[in-house]
């Protein structure tokens, strides 16, 4: 059970456990997290769950596909470097202790 | 009198109030999420007729059809979610009528709900085949709930041949998934085009040769006379004495709004329940959202069948019952995954229209509407980035120039920044 932390748009914290093999979109929309909309329910085609992870763990998650590269070219809030569509991540170990923080759209 | 100021109707309801909302699929659940998130603190019912708890609704013809998400990851909320929020989760169960002199919900077993707001949220249902061409055979499915795709995929997994009747968004996206199961496909459509009602010409296209070239059979401009066999369905005879073999059918004929409900309580139905630009109905103290709602706008009525509806129209009805009166300003979008196309459309596009087609540096395409010189609508296939962008522009109700949209040289970057 990661414990990942959501860094809000407002600038509040919210401190979840998440579990393995669930989408960060899915963790996220489960509890609520303020600007994780999620409208396509994670089939990336809405890019209402964006969010932006330390850069450091972006090899960890594996590689993105053509598509959500696309779609986080033009996402409502500007692309980062460590800019991911929530959907398209799956929860490990891998996230433990780490922050995601959701971009000011 | 809904905008009269002093009417108990527009006070805000408070923590001695109760909220009831009928129907537990996107817009319902919406709907109980965004009143606790705007204040919300009383009382709170979400009442839903199926057994299973909010669940993700477009990857049932999709992603979960094919195996590819399991079950428990359809759950919009974890369980826990609705205690902590201090949510009613009644589920099984059916409301029988509303009492709105006593501004109560009476259910199917006898039960009460006594409202200070009700938001009907109730969907809307599958359209079934006449009596006269299904004839009682089993085998015979429409697609709207997760029982619905239960009952399914056992079929599908034996093979054979799937008869889709209806080239809607749900029956194509059936027949991609049966194809890519190996089953034999046939789609039956009244009009000359598949997604006639729902896309452009172009796109519809696009979309019918990729079918074709996956090798899913088109019958056009066809009607079902009626389906064959004893107990289980054998196949089809269409109007004009093709015969079609079949084991299973899928009617993808359309959605209706549920709204039995609310006719019998004596409220305004027209397309939907009739609500006005706030989201209510003619009676104050109750609201309506999602699929069923048919909302009064400056041009013309809008009811609208997609998962982005459904959580834009909640958001408004449950700021607008916690006093915010703000008018719905839809912003269209919809999605289709077949095969290896992942279609994105933004905005409404009607026959008429002018199109024009970008071609781009990659393998996608895009299709741009523009009415009497204004774009109104794009349509991605497989152009994620012309889609974001049109989308970027609706909202800003920007109008690219056609020219520059049609020259595929030109970056869409350039496009970002039209007024």
């Amino acid at each position: 059970m990661p414990k990942i932390k959501f860094l809000l748009a407002d600038g509040a914290e919210l401190a979840l456990e998440a579990e393995n093999g669930r989408t960060l979109m899915e963790t996220a929309l489960e509890n609520s997290v303020p600007g994780i909309i999620a409208e396509c329910n994670g089939s990336a085609a809405c890019a209402t769950c964006h969010v932006v992870l330390p850069e450091e763990i972006m090899v960890a998650l594996g590689p993105i596909s053509e598509h959500e590269n696309d779609m986080l070219d033009f996402a409502e809030a500007p692309r980062e470097s460590g800019s991911r569509l929530s959907c398209q991540i799956r929860v490990s170990d891998a996230l433990d202790n780490v922050s995601v923080r959701i971009p000011a759209a | 009198m809904p905008h009269d100021v002093d009417h108990p109707a527009t006070a805000i309801p408070g923590n001695e109030s109760s909220i009831v909302i009928v129907g537990a699929g996107q817009a319902g659940l919406s709907t109980a999420e965004k009143l606790r998130a705007n204040g919300f603190v009383g009382s709170l019912t979400l009442i839903g007729d199926e057994a299973d708890a909010p669940y993700q609704r477009p990857p049932l013809s999709k992603a979960y059809l094919l195996g590819e998400l399991e079950r428990g990851r359809l759950k919009l909320k974890a369980e826990d979610w609705y205690a902590k929020n201090r949510i009613a989760l009644r589920l099984g169960t059916r409301v029988a009528s509303i009492d709105r002199g006593r501004r109560r919900v009476c259910l199917a077993d006898g039960g009460m709900f006594a409202y200070d707001r009700l938001v009907l949220a109730t969907g809307s249902t599958a359209r079934k085949l006449p009596q006269a061409i299904s004839r009682g055979l089993t085998g015979i499915l429409t697609i709207r709930t997760l029982a619905d795709i239960d009952t399914l995929r056992p079929a599908l997994k034996r093979r054979g041949k799937l008869l889709v009747i209806g080239g809607g968004y749900i029956g194509l996206e059936i027949a991609a998934v049966a194809r890519g199961l190996g089953m034999t496909v046939d789609v039956v459509e009244a009009a000359d085009r598949p997604l006639a009602r729902v896309a452009s010409a172009e796109t519809a296209r696009a979309v019918e040769d990729l079918h074709r070239s996956r090798g899913v059979t088109f019958h056009l401009g066809k009607a079902v006379d009626e389906l064959l066999g004893t107990d289980h369905v054998a196949g089809a005879k269409l109007d004009d004495g093709t015969i079609i073999a079949a084991d299973v059918v899928v009617a993808g004929i359309g959605g209706m709004p549920q709204t039995a409900l609310a006719a019998e309580a004596g409220l305004v139905v027209d397309n939907g329940m009739a609500v006005d630009a706030y989201g209510r109905t003619d009676d104050p103290f109750i609201w309506a959202a999602g699929d069923c709602a048919n909302f009064s706008l400056p041009g013309g009525g809008l009811r609208m069948e997609s998962v982005g509806n459904a959580i834009d129209s909640a958001d408004l009805v449950a700021r607008n019952i916690m006093g915010a009166r703000e008018p719905y300003k839809p912003k269209p979008w919809f999605w289709s995954d077949q095969f290896d196309l992942k279609l994105q459309i933004a905005g409404l596009s009607r026959p008429g229209d002018t199109v024009v087609v970008r071609h781009g540096a990659g393998p996608g395409r895009s299709h741009w509407y523009y009415r009497q010189g204004q774009f109104v609508a794009v349509d991605g296939l497989n152009a994620p980035r012309d889609y974001l962008i049109g989308k970027r522009l609706l909202a800003a109700s920007a109008s690219p120039d056609p020219a520059q949209v049609a020259d595929p040289v030109l970056a869409l970057e350039a496009l970002a920044s039209s007024k």
